[in-house]
């Protein structure tokens, strides 16, 4: 499994060295697709978190930082340097001086220090707060006891002094579309969400809700030369056999793959020749509560993993599209520990350790699940037999995702099967199972372990990235053998792009969502 | 005719305040809110503080009774409420996706009653011949076709493998992009025209009156223009009232697969997403557009049929 990754990162990796290679084309136009079934929420990114409005935001918008897919890390975007204090705790930064608004105005330190402002605005609720959180004086604001973020200062119109309240870094945070930078004037006007105004690569031309929104090349861009396309169209498709038909008749140039497309695209000798594969962020999991008696056993919790044969479901019904796991850090993540091993089928193992926790003869469970075909019922009921077979009766429990989000995060289940982030930042990441993570939060599973939490601690706190690493990689470890949750799977996200489309970035966060100003479309697009 | 049309939307009043009930009982009991939709594809994780902000911003912390309150009194001033997704008043969400609605369901209705009305008289013309037996199966196959396979069906034809039309999107004006989703929600309702009409002419065919006038001697062409089109007309206006409420109902799955901006997707993706204001609206004006569609037809019976009276 991990050569096959190796393999395709260094095929995704090739592809982009390769794009690089070529000559971009100038001209032409883009047309992608948000494939996240619902419409777009609305034209404000700051009011949403969601993948699908990533997918508009990037054509318009641009944040502090960015994600490099190609070093799988956060780069500088606005700010063109930053100093960091010794303490690790003051951040400096530069911001570029040729970055321009879609009205012709240049960005200044205003719009940065509103912009993260506005995110703290206690009567409203921006999910991008809990990002600004980590500024210091940040959530004075949040709570109303104060109107500017003490932690953020304007030392002259292009640098700005941040000061942390933690010691992170503060790229994760923000390369976050939804901290994207607008223009502090135009932006406190009703009309901005239906118009947006942004530093992106595209600006906006029209949005037609539901269907698409178009941007078209904005020439004052600040990286030289790009973007290369004249215009973006960003059709919303969320019917992936629609989406099928439309890239097939090569209406549009993307479409991301579920498993039965994957299948039928790899068989076919053209649509194979432009899939992009990437191993993203994203583990699939089956919590189990702890205050549920049997689960509240290690031993219990091992015999599940151990009863399940995930190679087998990996391999039949979610078609190769997915990584075995073999705990919570996904291998994407630089503390992933490529030597550690996934539990093995072993039905034998598993009965021996329910006798020995109690349940010679097994127990029976309810599992909340939705109906989603690569992490929901269909594969509850391929596992189902497979727990039958150690004496774990299973009831199925179906629900749609916003109910399952609101389960989980209440503690009112007794497992659920789901897809969760578990990236980019491991530690971030790792910190969903802090016990001072409440479960509300993302420690679903209660999870709480004294050596755990002083790994995680000892690694936020150190300058030694070395040390840091091992530290959670040793959580991780731990995890593993803890087992809050059955480690099912990594997804693999598997784009198809059309042979003309070049400059698609492997990106590990969220493959639907690019950085537009890369990407250009060669002469023989049919789209003019 | 202008008391007839007051007292039915009167009579309308009672049908719309419970509906509005409904709708407001059925999201309040269901789990999820939107704050919790913006978590359900677990990549964001959106914290406690920000859920319970979220809650408090769009009122969904007071209890049931004072949301209810404030709903039919927002609702006696014609106000929808504002979005939780777009932050704009629900009236302006609405009234952007209604056209592209009333677009699909006029040109499927238009397909449905062109095609469907003639075939369904030609059918009870000639009863037993081969075109009867022919129209006869069309219209139990179109019936019972699930939309969604259908819709997908006519776009791997005529986009894919013929080339003919585009095979999703509104195309802003541009008539192609109407033709495969409007064929698609169209022919159920004619198919079922195509049998009602047939059923209603060969009803009134055998009638004491068609007798008489054959008898009589009148031109078998008069006694299909006069009698027949007149009486069976009353029957088909019905069933082509109700059929385009059910078409708007209907739209949902096929503006999904089409990337057609209309009401129905607008519904499907905020029931979502929770955003509950947009839910009860949307359904809000289906029921209206429905009621005041089978009005119409109402009154368009009774001017055809003077024997109908306006009671």
């Amino acid at each position: 499994m991990l050569k096959k990754f190796v393999i395709t990162t260094a095929l995704a990796l090739a592809m982009s060295a390769g794009a690089y290679a070529e000559t971009p084309r100038k001209g032409g136009t883009i047309r992608f697709t948000a494939p996240y079934g619902s419409s777009f929420a609305n034209l404000d990114i700051h009011t949403s978190n969601r993948a699908q409005d990533e997918i508009w935001a990037k054509a318009i918008h641009r944040s502090l930082y960015k994600w490099d897919a190609n070093a799988n890390k956060p780069v500088l975007d606005l700010a063109k340097e930053v100093k960091v204090s010794e303490d690790g705790l003051v951040y400096t930064y530069k911001l570029r001086d040729d970055a321009y608004f879609h009205n012709g105005r240049k960005m200044t330190a205003d719009d940065v220090i509103w912009s993260l402002t506005r995110q703290m605005d206690g009567a409203k609720a921006y999910p991008g707060a809990r990002y600004v959180r980590i500024i210091k004086g940040a959530v004075e604001v949040e709570k109303g006891q104060a109107k500017e973020i003490s932690g953020l200062k304007k030392i002259d119109d292009l640098t700005i002094e941040m000061t942390l309240a933690e010691k992170v870094d503060p790229g994760f945070n923000f390369y976050q579309p939804m901290l994207s930078i607008y223009p502090a004037d135009e932006a406190s006007k009703d009309t901005f969400a239906t118009k947006p105004i942004g530093l992106g690569p595209f600006k906006f031309v029209e949005y037609v809700p539901g269907s698409r929104l178009v941007a078209e090349r904005w020439e004052k861009f600040y990286e030289p030369g790009k973007p290369y396309a004249d215009r973006i169209t960003i059709s919303i498709m969320g019917e992936a056999a629609a989406r099928d038909v439309a890239f097939r008749n090569k209406e549009v140039d993307v479409s991301i793959l579920g498993p039965t497309q994957y299948v039928a695209y790899k068989a076919d000798p053209e649509l194979s020749k432009g899939l992009l594969e990437v191993a993203e962020v994203y583990t699939r999991v089956m919590g189990l509560n702890p205050n549920f008696k049997p689960f509240s056993d290690k031993r219990v919790r091992q015999a599940i993993n151990y009863a399940i044969d995930a190679d087998l479901i990996i391999k039949r019904l979610v078609k190769d599209k997915a990584y075995r796991a073999t705990s919570w850090l996904p291998i994407s993540s630089p503390a992933y520990d490529k030597d550690m091993k996934p539990y093995p089928y072993d039905p034998e193992k598993a009965k021996q350790l329910l006798a020995e926790a109690g349940y010679p003869e097994g127990f029976e469970f309810e599992w909340t699940a939705t109906s989603n075909e690569s992490w929901g019922i269909p594969i509850v009921e391929a596992v189902i037999p497979m727990l039958e077979k150690v004496g774990i009766k299973v009831k199925i429990k179906p629900v749609e995702g916003t109910v399952l989000s609101e389960v989980a995060r209440s503690g009112n289940y007794q497992a659920f099967i789901w897809s969760l982030t578990s990236g980019p930042d491991p530690l971030t990441s790792l910190k969903c199972f802090h016990s001072a993570t409440p479960q509300s939060a993302c420690n679903y599973t209660l999870f709480k372990n004294p050596e755990f939490d002083k790994l995680l601690d000892e690694a936020a706190a150190t300058d030694d990235e070395a040390k840091k690493l091992e530290n959670l990689k040793k959580a991780n470890a731990i995890l593993r053998e803890e087992v809050p949750m059955w480690w099912f799977n990594y997804n693999k996200a598997v784009m198809a792009h059309q042979p003309w489309l070049k400059g698609l970035q492997p990106n590990a966060t969220e493959l639907a969502v690019q950085n537009y100003e890369d990407i250009w479309v060669e002469a023989s697009s049919p789209a003019k | 005719m202008l008391s007839f049309i007051v007292r039915r939307l009167l009579q309308s009043l009672p049908i719309i305040l419970a509906v509005a009930a409904l709708i407001f009982v059925m999201f309040s009991v269901i789990p999820g809110t939107f704050a919790s939709s913006m978590s359900d594809d677990g990549r964001s994780v959106l914290d406690a503080e920000v859920m319970a902000r979220m809650n408090k911003e769009f009122g969904l912390d007071d209890p049931v009774y004072v949301r209810f309150g404030k709903y039919v009194a927002q609702l006696a001033t014609f106000d929808l409420g504002t979005s939780f997704r777009t932050r704009q008043p629900v009236a302006h969400v609405i009234a952007d996706r209604l056209w592209p609605t009333a677009q699909l369901a006029f040109a499927s209705m238009l397909f449905a009653i062109l095609i469907g009305v003639p075939l369904g008289f030609i059918a009870a013309l000639r009863p037993g011949s081969w075109i009867d037996t022919i129209s006869m199966v069309g219209a139990v196959s179109g019936l019972s076709l699930p939309k969604f396979w259908l819709g997908l069906l006519l776009m791997y034809l005529f986009a894919l493998m013929l080339g003919w039309l585009p095979s999703f999107g509104y195309g802003g004006g541009d008539l192609r992009y109407l033709i495969l989703p409007s064929v698609a929600l169209g022919v159920a309702p004619l198919a079922l025209l195509a049998r009602t009409t047939r059923a209603a002419v060969l009803d009134i065919m055998n009638a004491d009156f068609v007798r008489t006038a054959r008898s009589k001697g009148m031109s078998e062409s008069k006694v299909v223009r006069w009698h027949l089109t007149r009486n069976a007309l009353v029957i088909i206006l019905t069933t082509i009232g109700l059929q385009f409420g059910t078409v708007i109902g209907q739209a949902v799955v096929i503006e999904k697969l089409f990337s057609w901006p209309g009401l129905g997707s607008l519904l499907v993706d905020s029931v979502t997403l929770r955003d509950i204001p947009v839910v009860q609206g949307s359904i809000l004006v289906i029921v209206l557009l429905f009621l005041l569609i089978n009005m119409l037809v109402d009154v368009l019976c009774a001017i055809i049929d003077p024997r109908i009276k306006y009671t």
